[in-house]
């Protein structure tokens, strides 16, 4: 298997894009991407997309988004796996540089979600859960994860406050980040009595609904080397992927993230490195509670004491390892098919010196999380400057 | 999208009204709805089974912002309910006054209307759990 680095990332700033269409979202940052690394041609195309359906009536964004970067002729095809398409669509790219199949590959993210109505949008994101046993008998995405949080708390003590402090560190840091939809403070006040969306999580323990793209130039590290032209190479040294049972109900522990946990493992094993090597995270944060479960499952924090872990800024810019510091899931936003693509952009701004107010100082090694529904995908990437 | 065309809710009818559910032969893992391999060892086996119906919620949310087909009814109490005979299901918790739901609470399937599709259309029929 060849070694695989990322060449050049790009993002456009996310939010709610009422005068930008899909395909123009996407171009966005796809572009951005390619000046960024200083190519005039990839080899193929990957586009992580939930639901080009149900959001915007448009499918088969693969060919459509191709011709719409004047590349047609490339193979261009969607990645899916719910909220972890990005993830799912970085790692099929990598198996193509990986395998010789491509050298340089455009893995891209991208979701438009503000074309439809609320309700159309939260039926869409619905359908990352079981629809015959879940979603017909009146789960909805924030209540299947507040179960989780309720399950977590009885198991563990997490508290209320705890999960509120997710989101006020993730704001925090979502006002160091030009391209995040929310670049405001919140106070643990503001979240607990914000309105309630399913308790015991309120409005402001959930992700929002997002316009973005995001884009990353994977080459084979020789090609790399040639068009580094002196910027440090960030390797992607790890990739783990897992599935658990799809329905929350059928879970061996509803407190618990098994998919992520054995996605991470197979990463870290693939990269050589283990938790306490990780300087910068970025973690899917699509609730408050998931990131609590997803620290744990990752390693950072023993099983059960994520919330005493972030309460005490252990994930906080500064402290022994920062999560999110592009502000998550939610305060940069969440546009489901672009995320786990843009967590990919983040670390490697990270690695390579580039994040501005919120550098995390000399990380050479940083990871992303992504995750599909409540958790029946886990998708981890390792990624490291290359020596 | 419609999830409730007609020939999608007919066939699930044995398990949302009989709660029908699946035995695995080898490992005893029940299945609900049944399915053609055991997801706990991979058996093809299987014997019908009829739920029991009675069983204890293992994780609970009141719902407060709900999807189109369940707006009328916030706030309500979605669950996950472990069934004493095997099988666990979730649902909603039903027919509480003046209880609060809890983690341990036992209650009991029940036949209930769980939506329509608008005022001319399909209803639906499945299980809710009421305190038991």
């Amino acid at each position: 298997m060849r070694e695989v680095a990322i060449i050049g990332v790009g993002i456009n700033d996310w939010g709610e894009l009422w005068d930008l269409s899909l395909r123009t979202v996407w171009a966005q940052a796809a572009l951005a991407a390619l000046s960024d690394a200083g190519v005039d041609h990839v080899d193929s195309v990957t586009v992580g997309c939930m639901s080009g359906g149900l959001f915007v009536g448009q499918e088969h964004v693969g060919a459509l988004l191709a011709d719409e970067l004047g590349i047609a002729g490339v193979p261009a095809t969607r990645v899916e796996s719910a909220c972890a398409s990005g993830g799912a669509a970085l790692r099929t790219g990598f198996a193509e540089v990986a395998s010789g199949l491509a050298d340089i590959v455009l893995v891209t993210g991208v979701e438009k979600m503000t074309d439809c109505s609320g309700d159309e949008a939260t039926a869409a994101l619905a359908t990352a859960a079981d629809q015959e046993t879940e979603v017909f008998f009146g789960a909805t995405f924030p209540g299947l994860y507040a179960m989780m949080a309720r399950a977590h708390m009885a198991k563990h003590g997490t508290t209320r406050e705890q999960l509120a402090a997710v989101a006020v560190k993730n704001h925090h840091n979502g006002t160091l980040n030009p391209h995040a939809q929310f670049r405001r403070e919140v106070t643990i006040e503001g979240v607990m009595g914000s309105t309630m969306v399913a308790e015991p999580l309120t409005i402001l323990d959930c992700s929002p609904i997002t316009d973005g793209a995001a884009a990353v130039v994977l080459a084979d590290l020789e090609t790399a080397r040639r068009l580094a032209h002196g910027r440090p190479i960030v390797k992607v040294s790890g990739v783990g992927f897992a599935t658990d049972r799809m329905a929350l109900h059928n879970r061996k522990d509803i407190a618990s993230l098994e998919a992520v946990q054995a996605a991470a493992q197979k990463a870290f094993a693939m990269a050589g490195r283990k938790p306490s090597d990780v300087k910068v995270a970025e973690v899917h944060d699509c609730f408050t509670i998931a990131e609590i479960m997803a620290v744990e499952a990752l390693g950072f924090c023993p099983q059960g004491e994520g919330g005493k872990f972030t309460e005490a800024g252990c994930t906080d810019l500064g402290g022994p390892i920062p999560v999110n510091a592009s502000g998550g899931l939610k305060a940069k936003g969440h546009p489901v098919g672009a995320t786990g693509v843009a967590q990919a952009v983040e670390i490697a701004t990270q690695l390579r010196g580039e994040a501005g107010a919120r550098q995390v100082e000399g990380a050479r090694i940083g990871l992303t999380q992504n995750m599909g529904g409540t958790g029946a995908s886990g998708i981890v990437h390792i990624l490291e400057v290359a020596s | 999208m419609t999830t409730l065309s007609p020939a999608r809710l007919t066939r699930e009818f044995p398990t949302r009204y009989r709660l029908e559910a699946a035995r695995c032969a080898a490992c005893g893992e029940v299945m609900v709805p049944p399915r053609l391999v055991c997801p706990a060892c991979g058996t093809r086996e299987a014997e019908t089974i009829t739920l029991n119906p009675e069983g204890e919620v293992l994780t609970y949310t009141v719902i407060h912002v709900a999807g189109s087909a369940f707006k009328h009814q916030v706030p309500y109490i979605l669950a996950v309910v472990a069934l004493d005979g095997g099988g666990t299901v979730t649902c909603e918790l039903a027919d509480l006054v003046d209880e609060a739901p809890a983690i341990g609470m036992r209650v009991r399937l029940e036949f209930r209307r769980i939506q329509e599709d608008g005022e001319a259309g399909v209803i639906a029929y499945g299980h809710k759990a009421v305190p038991a």
